[in-house]
């Protein structure tokens, strides 16, 4: 799991351990046998516009969001596949993969 | 393009543009690009077979992603161009995307033309309430008593119904969806491009910077929230009163009838002048 997050003394969450960085390099690691257990959606952040509509919809709640805005997938193991985000992503920036 | 894997969408994509799109956070008019790709993608059109015409707004950006044949052109005369296109190619699956000022009230003459000729496209048109491109000012759509930024103590202007002016006008399919069903989107705008003749299909989407700063509705996923909860379907409708309809967007396929279709009907002007001078030869 990606997921390394701490609380700072003023309850403010910070996703160290899911950084930009971090994300990418999942999303670059392209193969036709892709561990969908791992990370059951994609997010491209270059085209991310950070306006919160796949948050706010995600019937299981499974994306978070960083303290810049921006979606993450804070618990892999709730999505159920319903491609939600992917079809209101105004962006085209999430892709959700099939089961 | 992305290194993520390649959907539906992606492949219509336009990827040498430069993305992320024009648009601002949270609009709507994305999600709706998504449906109609969606759409095209179920049917399996040849990509060179399709042709998207658009005017100006924030709507008419579109066809500028989308890796058709596209024709950005005049603000509100998007449908006369498609007319012209649709008439020397009368195989080309012709698409307009025009906004709801771009529609009703710039091009307002050309949109109730093309209804009544019935030619064979669609017309899709992404009522955000505003013109959100040129500033804010207020459309033909914008609900009485909104504002906008010609209209700062509320707009006193009755509204369009884009629907009921294109039934009237002659339009032989006649939809309304909002760009939260995109499902629903899809499925609509799948019927309308395979029906024969002048197709209407109203998506209600939002404009969170200008129309809903303006009149404190929110951000993006709080307008899409007032679309799914504000939103009917047309069967449910039949079982409300009046009252209990107020304020709601009915969602639904409203007419879809076999009419004449213009390319055709010309088509067989030639084809009966053509055998007269046969005859006379």
């Amino acid at each position: 799991m990606l997921r390394k997050t701490s609380k700072s003394k003023d309850g403010q969450i910070i996703t160290d351990g899911d950084a930009r960085e971090l994300m990418e390099v999942e999303i670059t690691e392209e193969k036709e046998n892709v561990d969908y257990k791992n990370s059951p959606v994609y997010i491209y952040y270059e085209w991310c516009k950070k306006c919160g509509i796949c948050v706010a919809f995600c019937p299981t709640k499974c994306l978070g969001r960083k303290p810049d805005g921006s979606p993450f997938v804070e618990f892999p193991e709730k999505c159920i596949h319903c491609e939600t985000c992917d079809r209101l992503c105004p962006d085209f920036a999430i892709t959700g993969a099939k089961r | 393009m992305a290194n993520i894997p390649q959907k539906v969408v992606h492949k219509y994509l336009r990827h040498n543009k430069k993305f992320p799109h024009v648009w601002c956070p949270g609009c709507s008019n994305g999600t709706t690009l998504g449906s109609i790709i969606r759409a095209i993608a179920e049917l399996n059109y040849d990509r060179d077979g399709i042709t998207m015409v658009s005017g100006i707004g924030c709507s008419s950006r579109m066809p500028v992603y989308v890796d058709f044949n596209t024709l950005h052109t005049l603000h509100g005369r998007a449908l006369p161009f498609a007319t012209g296109i649709k008439m020397t190619k009368p195989e080309q699956k012709v698409i307009v995307i025009t906004g709801d000022g771009d529609a009703t009230a710039i091009g307002g003459n050309h949109f109730i033309h093309a209804c009544r000729r019935n030619i064979d496209m669609t017309a899709i048109v992404l009522n955000n309430n505003i013109y959100g491109m040129t500033g804010g000012q207020y459309s033909p759509t914008t609900p009485t008593g909104d504002r906008a930024t010609t209209s700062p103590y509320g707009n006193i202007d009755p509204v369009f119904d884009i629907c009921e002016l294109a039934m009237a006008a002659g339009a032989t399919f006649v939809a309304r969806t909002t760009a939260f069903h995109a499902i629903e989107t899809q499925s609509i705008i799948k019927d309308a491009l395979e029906h024969k003749g002048f197709s209407v299909v109203e998506v209600v989407s939002s404009c969170p910077v200008i129309y809903g700063r303006l009149n404190k509705k929110g951000d993006g996923p709080e307008m899409m929230k007032y679309m799914r909860d504000n939103s009917v379907p047309l069967k449910a409708t039949e079982k409300m009163t009046p009252e209990q309809l107020e304020g709601k967007i009915v969602r639904g396929i409203f007419k879809r009838v076999e009419k004449q279709e213009y390319c055709e009907a010309y088509a067989g002007l030639v084809a009966k002048f053509q055998n007269k001078e046969e005859a006379k030869k």
